[in-house]
């Protein structure tokens, strides 16, 4: 019998071979349809705001299709002087469209991203511009106010000429790119988000740190205390889930402001003199210590699964063998918790490096996050385009710290239950 | 077995885990230097607890355990250099092979060749030499098994305790692991301390058998002895298997008893835990010990019904209805070509006085 070279028939004579595959298809595409809605829904509010995010932080055709005659002109201009009368001359054009359409508004909030005070001599120009007479535009328009004669504020326009850019991003990290093409950093005293996203890094950094020292004991405790005490145990850790998020950090700041709980204690102890009372809130402490216990359950959860299944007779072994408890804790428990430790230190890291309301509602102005910047730029200055690209700069942020983990641990060392 | 002191000693050990009952009950236990000591005994018997109090990993809740003559409730177990084999091997799944055995050694601070030679005999003790760089799951139960044996000896201990060492194991790896654990105790002549729920093992490797029942040691004694002279019917039952019949001593003289049973019939037995008339009684015999067709001296002689043949390879076991008890079994080895061995047949069965053994009429 030569397998090999015939084909093995089922009973209705297909090739068995042909029969399997036709079975296993229709089983594959069963399963497909089972994810098939999350999969969209994935699809929906995942991966499609993601990409237009990613579109709308570099995009940039608001100004080049406001301007477009403005834009042609200048290609001819090496940007050292003043443009020349053809230059001012579209200008004028595309700007009395624009008035026509109602688009010098948002013409002029968008150059003044780009450089302060555009908006209040777009609005003069936009005055004076009803009765400019034909010709000779560069005069008339320079006469409106002296900016305009100011050879910075056509660069400035100029740098908003091509349709997509990555000048979002530059002013992420306070750089933008100057006339001759280089990357400069702008001015020391307007530096902002570089200190931000170091105070980010930070935060994130330590309230993972502090989440690990307090979550371990607690995790072990809850995994070698009996039933019936390790789950109330385990009720005290998860009711912080149960409750609002919004309740949480306002009990932490009826608890750590100057009139608060804590201080009234501790001056009530004698700690603390009374006009000495500690600033716990509005500062980094006060959001350490919110972001602190409101993520430490993230940090217990991963890390009790995974000693949960660490055996009982590990630890005995140890011992029976001549192990200190140190020595046995050390060499046997520890390095068997590391998947639970990796995978909570990436979930709290990875939360907290994106906490909003918390160092929102505690922070203060030296407590704020990255994410209290992107908010405020969509919801004041409006500029959706740099929130995206920040939004954009913090997510491949994550990613990062992602990929380095799984460089140094190996993400499939990662025990989440 | 006369040793002038004994080596470990369990000196009226009492333990308790709730304070209302009590696991291990007045325990006294000698065991000597180079002995393999099985404790057995059905689960929840306390024998698990003797072992743990033995290791440090609990303490006695009264009395005293002594090692080598001294006594070891306050030392904590990593004092008491006792090597343990667990239930589930509990090898260190993120170490070697190497890596484990090397464990006890670093800790007790030898130099890095002793710990080279140490590894490698013991390593080759089980024999799995060239293992040392594999992890523990790239291992087959057998093979782990094994490496949890050589880490409890790698670093010359006095005493080792084996927690139902060979339980995860199938039926044949098992009875070749209980020959090479054997086979190890008598080469290295260390003290064995074995707990199992498992009989035939126990039979097979011991030197000498604790019973677990109830906190208590039912019986100490060897292998054989404890086979053919149960003291009592806990231990009788618990051991092998057993044709018990309950009655009644009617009479009792020269060493040999009668006793009524309640079919009314009279059977002659051996009086161990009886001594007096009146007294209820089991009476224990072998089922090898019953012999078919006995010549006309056998003291007990009877007739009964064959219910069911039950095949085994190399012997049939017989369930008869033998004086009222109808689950008596008898064995006949495979050779014996009877053709009247027909389930409904009658046949006729007898066996020595001596062999029945009358004992306490306590059930378990």
């Amino acid at each position: 019998m030569s397998s090999e070279t015939q084909k093995i028939l089922t009973t209705d004579g297909i090739p068995l071979e042909v029969s399997l595959k036709k079975v296993e298809r229709r089983n594959k595409f069963k399963a497909f349809l089972l994810v098939a809605p999350l999969l969209l829904f994935l699809l929906i509010v995942y991966i499609s705001p993601i990409i237009g995010m990613l579109f709308n932080s570099v995009d940039d055709r608001m100004v080049t299709n406001a301007l477009p005659k403005t834009f042609i002109a200048m290609e001819k201009w090496d940007g050292k002087d003043l443009p020349s009368e053809e230059v001012f001359e579209a200008f004028y054009i595309d700007f009395q469209k624009l008035i026509e359409e109602e688009r010098d508004g948002k013409l002029s909030t968008q150059l003044n991203y780009e450089k302060n005070g555009f908006k209040s001599i777009i609005k003069k120009l936009r005055r004076k511009s009803k009765s400019f007479e034909e010709g000779n535009y560069k005069e008339q328009i320079m006469a409106v106010h002296e900016r305009w004669a100011n050879v910075e504020y056509w660069r400035a326009i100029k740098r908003r000429a091509p349709a997509y850019s990555y000048s979002k991003y530059l002013k992420g990290v306070d750089m933008y790119q100057n006339e001759s093409g280089r990357f400069v950093q702008v001015e020391e005293d307007r530096r902002i988000y570089k200190k931000l996203w170091v105070r980010t890094l930070k935060i994130a950094f330590y309230v993972t740190l502090f989440c690990f020292l307090m979550a371990y004991p607690i995790a072990h405790l809850l995994a070698t205390l009996p039933l019936k005490y390790s789950n109330l145990l385990m009720i005290c850790v998860l009711l912080p889930f149960w409750t609002s998020l919004l309740v949480r950090t306002a009990s932490w700041m009826i608890l750590l402001q100057q009139q608060g709980v804590i201080n009234d204690f501790l001056v009530w102890i004698g700690l603390v003199a009374d006009d000495k009372r500690l600033v716990m809130m509005y500062n980094e402490t006060g959001t350490y210590i919110a972001m602190t216990q409101i993520l430490l359950p993230f940090m217990v959860l991963p890390l009790y699964s995974v000693m949960k299944t660490i055996s009982p007779s590990l630890v005995r072994a140890g011992k029976s063998l001549g192990g200190t408890p140190f020595i046995t804790f050390w060499k046997v428990y520890f390095p068997l918790t590391i998947p639970g430790i990796g995978a909570g230190s990436l979930l709290v890291f990875i939360l907290a490096i994106g906490y909003y309301i918390t160092p929102e509602l505690v922070g203060g102005a030296s407590g704020t996050l990255i994410s209290n910047q992107i908010a405020y730029h969509m919801k004041y200055t409006l500029d959706w385009s740099f929130a995206s690209a920040m939004g954009l700069m913090l997510l491949t942020g994550v990613l990062a710290v992602y990929w380095v983990y799984n460089k140094l641990v190996g993400i499939d060392n990662i025990k989440l239950g | 077995m006369t040793s002038l002191k004994s080596f470990v000693k369990f000196d009226k050990v009492d333990k308790s885990y709730d304070g209302k009952i009590l696991v291990v009950k007045d325990l006294n236990l000698d065991i000597n230097e180079g002995e393999f000591i099985t404790m057995l005994g059905p689960s929840g018997s306390g024998k698990t607890t003797c072992l743990m109090m033995l290791a440090g990993f609990e303490t006695p809740t009264n009395g005293e355990i002594y090692l080598d003559s001294k006594p070891i409730s306050r030392i904590p177990p990593h004092k008491r250099g006792i090597g343990m084999v667990f239930q589930n091997y509990a090898l260190f799944p993120h170490l070697t092979v190497y890596e484990n055995l090397a464990f006890p050694l670093k800790v007790r601070k030898f130099s890095k060749d002793e710990i080279d030679k140490k590894v490698d005999k013991a390593l080759a003790t089980v024999s799995l030499s060239g293992f040392e760089k594999r992890m523990p799951n790239q291992l087959s139960g057998g093979q782990q098994q094994r490496v949890a044996v050589a880490r409890s000896l790698v670093f010359d201990p006095q005493l080792v305790l084996m927690d139902e060492p060979l339980g995860a194991l199938d039926k044949n790896l098992r009875e070749s692991m209980q020959y090479e654990i054997k086979h190890i105790h008598e080469n290295i002549g260390v003290t064995v301390v074995y707990v199992t729920h498992d009989q035939s093992e126990a039979l097979t490797m011991s030197s000498r058998i604790a019973v677990f029942n109830d906190g208590k040691v039912q019986q100490l004694s060897s292998p054989d002895k404890l086979y053919e002279e149960p003291v009592n019917s806990f231990v009788a039952e618990f051991i092998g298997e057993n044709n018990t019949f309950t009655g009644e001593v009617i009479d009792i003289s020269a060493g040999k008893c009668k006793v009524k049973l309640a079919s009314g019939a009279e059977i002659i037995s051996n009086p161990i835990r009886v001594k007096s008339k009146g007294e209820k009684t089991k009476v224990s015999l072998r089922p090898e010990r019953a012999i078919i067709d006995p010549d006309e001296k056998m003291e007990n002689k009877h007739k009964g019904k064959i219910e069911e043949i039950i095949y085994h390879g190399d012997h049939a076991r017989v369930r008869l209805n033998l004086l009222g008890n109808k689950e008596f079994i008898l064995k006949i080895p495979n050779s014996s070509a009877r053709m009247d061995i027909k389930q409904g047949n009658e046949i006729s069965v007898g066996w020595k006085s001596h062999d029945a053994r009358a004992l306490d009429a306590k059930s378990i």
